[in-house]
């Protein structure tokens, strides 16, 4: 196993930040979260041009068919970005989901869309406050037909299908449904991260298809485990963003006669974020290398999640007054880090995912 | 054959060299200190014999001129078996042979390499002083030319395993008018010489691991100089990154040895708790999870540095974190480990023998301090990887003979 990148890894990684550069930069955050868009499809479009959003889909379904590593990698630069596109929802969720439960011919069906991002997906688990592994589900299939509602749901708005989460007699199952018919109600919801706009689906009787290449709680909790280790690349980039967004203000900045970072406060609260960064990326990346691994994918998603807020919190009050201002970056960063504490299962969720499974691990009786 | 089965083959001829040669350390023993010192050079002598010392430098170095891999591997091997190794060969083999073998001569690696790697010769740091800790160059020993040699006379202290080490690093003062980075060199002292004197100091363990290590008119060869006159500096920050990075490479072989966080886990469970366990604690499991994602993290951050490592580069500035971290995880694991048994965990008795985890507890302290403070490694973290300014300095570009103090 190895860790370091190869050269086509770094050049997609570069490729990916200079997108971003371009097509990300702040005063774009700023006017999407004015005019109440919340993505950026411009972007998106340039990033189906480039093959990024087939990028782990196999080529026989229209993708590229690179590796869970290089679509981590896109994540983590979208991720330093806080880059306005449906990525983790459609490429990294839906796509993945489709590819760990759909039959060959379910996956020929939706992938290829996905791919080259003329059709967008998003996935949906939640049904208002609860863990991911809050049962029973309320939201139910029976035949071709789903009934239930699901909040909140990420990019919502945009997506033209979602995979849901539900029960069939007593199962859990994944089931496509097209948002785009009259048995399906969705309501935009008032999100604390304006620029990953969230929605509420209802589904009245709708029509549906289950995935029938596998289902069942083990699975589903596989499918948490890859979103959680590909989350973590996210939080690592959104960290890195957020600790050298603080580390160049603190240079500029001069308080008292002296570089604000040369003040030795400063520099061991960023030491020590560096720290903790440090390992969640190594984490993230040994996660990525084991997949099927709860252990690794839990340990990824606690040390990403919390070195992302920390950094993100530290880096606004590093800015002083002008860190509360809306025209100051480190807003971004605030309000996705502490979004994506939730998304897939809080830091205690995840703890007791991590200690139960160490716990079985040791005491294999305990697991029965 | 690939490469892999080759390695797998390498590794079986260990696996099974090791059972027959380190059977009697299968399990974990005690030895006095005379018998560790004199069991450890004996190991590094037997593996010397079976091509298994130093295995990737070169064999004119006393090694075995094997790959990173092999050692990577003979390493994990040897980590399943509780062989005897005291500080003097671990500051010989890692923090000695990077400094002589980066900033010596091709002969004095040769000669110096042979002498450890084949066990005859172990080692001692002599770096510190009263008034020169996390402050190194601020030392006052001083080492004054005289024809084909050197006279050092000063005080060192904490000086770890110096009453059993043959030889020793030693950074000295050899041009007082410099600024104080400047004016230094480094030296191999062989203990013996005449002159030297080492008076152990007791610790909070009880032990008398260190020691103060007086140097009175001690003759140096020219030819045990290591680098340049004044170039002392650079070979101390070899060594200095290379004890650092030390905690990385030791005991990741057993996920399950005893103060791991899985080894915490199993022992809360076991602790009977309000009819249930200590791990029903959603206050122990939140810690028990941060600590294990250090945990993990120092084992997978020390794999990529690993992949990263090509030889002889020097190691990335972010090396300081693995101290840093490990240091103060080990005191908050074996807190813990008290912790769990409420009042009765500050005490040993014949049924819960708890003399090993209030070892660990102190020992964390010293971890902290050693081989550069948790506040020192922060400064560095901020200033090498981070790329943030020095900190203000009175001493700056004053010549050290004219410092106030
Ligand atoms: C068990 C043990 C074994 C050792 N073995 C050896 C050995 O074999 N050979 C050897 O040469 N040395 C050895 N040492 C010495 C060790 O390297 C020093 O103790 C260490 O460098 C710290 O120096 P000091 O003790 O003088 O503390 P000081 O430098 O006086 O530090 C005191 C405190 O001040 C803090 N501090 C220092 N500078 C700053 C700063 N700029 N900003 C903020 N805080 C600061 C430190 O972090 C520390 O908390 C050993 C020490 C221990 C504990």
């Amino acid at each position: 196993m190895s860790f370091t990148l190869t050269e086509e890894q770094s050049l997609l990684r570069d490729q990916v930040r200079a997108v971003c550069d371009e097509h990300a930069q702040p005063e774009i955050l700023r006017e999407l979260i004015t005019s109440n868009v919340g993505w950026r499809e411009e972007l998106w479009r340039v990033m189906g041009e480039l093959g990024l959003l087939g990028a782990a889909i196999p080529e026989s379904y229209g993708g590229v068919g690179l590796g869970a590593l290089e679509l981590a990698l896109i994540n983590q630069e979208l991720g330093r970005a806080v880059a306005p596109v449906p990525f983790f929802s459609s490429t990294c969720m839906a796509a993945e989901a489709i590819k760990h439960a759909a039959t060959p011919a379910q996956q020929a069906q939706w992938l290829p869309d996905l791919a080259s991002g003329t059709r967008i997906a998003t996935f949906a688990w939640a049904e208002g406050p609860g863990s991911p592994s809050t049962r029973p589900l309320s939201t139910t299939v029976a035949g071709a037909r789903i009934s239930g509602a699901k909040m909140p749901v990420p990019d919502a708005g945009v997506a033209d299908f979602c995979v849901v989460l539900a029960d069939r007699k007593g199962e859990d199952t994944l089931a496509v449904v097209e948002l785009d018919q009259a048995q399906v109600g969705r309501t935009t919801l008032d999100g604390f991260d304006e620029l990953r706009h969230h929605a509420e689906i209802r589904f009245d009787d709708a029509r549906c298809e289950v995935l029938e290449g596998a289902s069942g709680s083990a699975v589903v909790a596989q499918l948490f485990d890859t979103f959680a280790t590909l989350q973590a690349f996210e939080q690592v980039g959104g960290a890195e963003g957020a600790l050298y967004m603080a580390r160049d203000y603190t240079l500029e900045r001069h308080i008292f006669g002296r570089q604000l970072g040369s003040y030795q406060a400063v520099k061991h609260k960023l030491a020590d974020i560096l720290a903790a960064l440090e390992l969640a990326s190594a984490n993230a990346l040994h996660a990525a290398a084991s997949p099927g691994n709860t252990i690794a994918a839990a340990t990824a998603r606690i040390g990403s999640t919390e070195v992302y807020e920390t950094a993100a919190r530290e880096n606004l009050q590093l800015h002083g007054g002008i860190g509360f201002t809306w025209e100051a970056n480190c807003h971004f960063h605030y309000r996705r880090a502490r979004l994506l504490a939730l998304s897939l299962g809080s830091i205690e969720a995840w703890t007791d995912v991590l200690i139960d499974a160490l716990a079985d691990e040791a005491d294999p009786s305990r697991a029965a | 054959m690939s490469e892999q089965s080759q390695l797998d083959e390498y590794r079986s001829r260990a696996r099974a060299w090791l059972a027959e040669h380190a059977a009697e350390y299968a399990t974990p023993r005690e030895f006095s200190e005379a018998e560790l010192v004199a069991r450890s050079k004996a190991w590094v002598r037997k593996k010397f014999d079976a091509g298994y010392s130093a295995i990737a430098e070169p064999t004119s170095a006393g090694g075995a001129g094997g790959s990173a891999q092999q050692a990577a591997i003979f390493a994990q091997e040897e980590a399943r078996y509780h062989t005897p190794t005291f500080t003097g060969v671990s500051i010989g083999f890692a923090m000695t042979m990077a400094a002589v073998k980066r900033h010596g001569t091709p002969e004095q690696y040769n000669h110096f390499g042979t002498l450890t790697h084949r066990g005859d010769i172990t080692w001692c740091q002599l770096f510190s002083e009263p008034a020169a800790g996390s402050d190194l160059a601020g030392l006052r020993t001083r080492a004054v030319k005289n024809g084909d040699s050197w006279v050092v006379n000063g005080q060192k202290v904490w000086s770890s395993w110096a009453h059993h080490a043959d030889w020793g690093i030693l950074i000295a003062r050899s041009d007082p008018t410099l600024p104080k980075h400047n004016g230094l060199t480094f030296f191999l002292v062989d203990m013996k010489s005449p002159g030297v004197e080492v008076r152990p100091i007791r610790q909070i363990t009880g032990n008398s691991d260190f020691n103060e290590t007086f140097l009175t008119d001690v003759v140096v060869p020219d030819g045990n100089r290591i680098g340049a006159e004044g170039e002392g500096w650079a070979c101390c920050m070899t060594v200095l990154a290379t004890e650092r990075n030390q905690s990385r490479t030791g005991g990741s072989g057993r996920g399950d040895r005893p103060g791991s966080v899985r080894a915490l886990i199993r022992q809360a469970a076991a602790t009977p708790r309000d009819g249930g366990s200590a791990l029903d604690s959603q206050a122990a499991r939140a810690k028990l999870a941060r600590w294990f994602v250090q945990e993990q993290g120092l084992k997978n951050f020390a794999a990529r540095l690993s992949a990263q490592a090509k030889t002889g580069d020097p190691l990335p500035p972010t090396v300081a974190l693995v101290k840093l971290i490990s240091a103060t995880l080990l005191q908050q694991t074996q807190a813990f480990l008290m912790d769990l048994d409420e009042y009765a965990g500050a005490f040993s008795t014949e049924e819960h023998d708890r003399e090993e985890v209030f070892y660990q507890y102190l020992w964390s302290s010293a971890l902290r301090i050693a081989g550069g403070a948790d506040e020192v490694l922060r400064n560095q973290l901020a200033e090498r990887a981070l790329e943030m300014p020095g900190e203000m300095r009175a001493d700056k570009g004053v010549p050290f003979n004219e410092l106030p103090y």
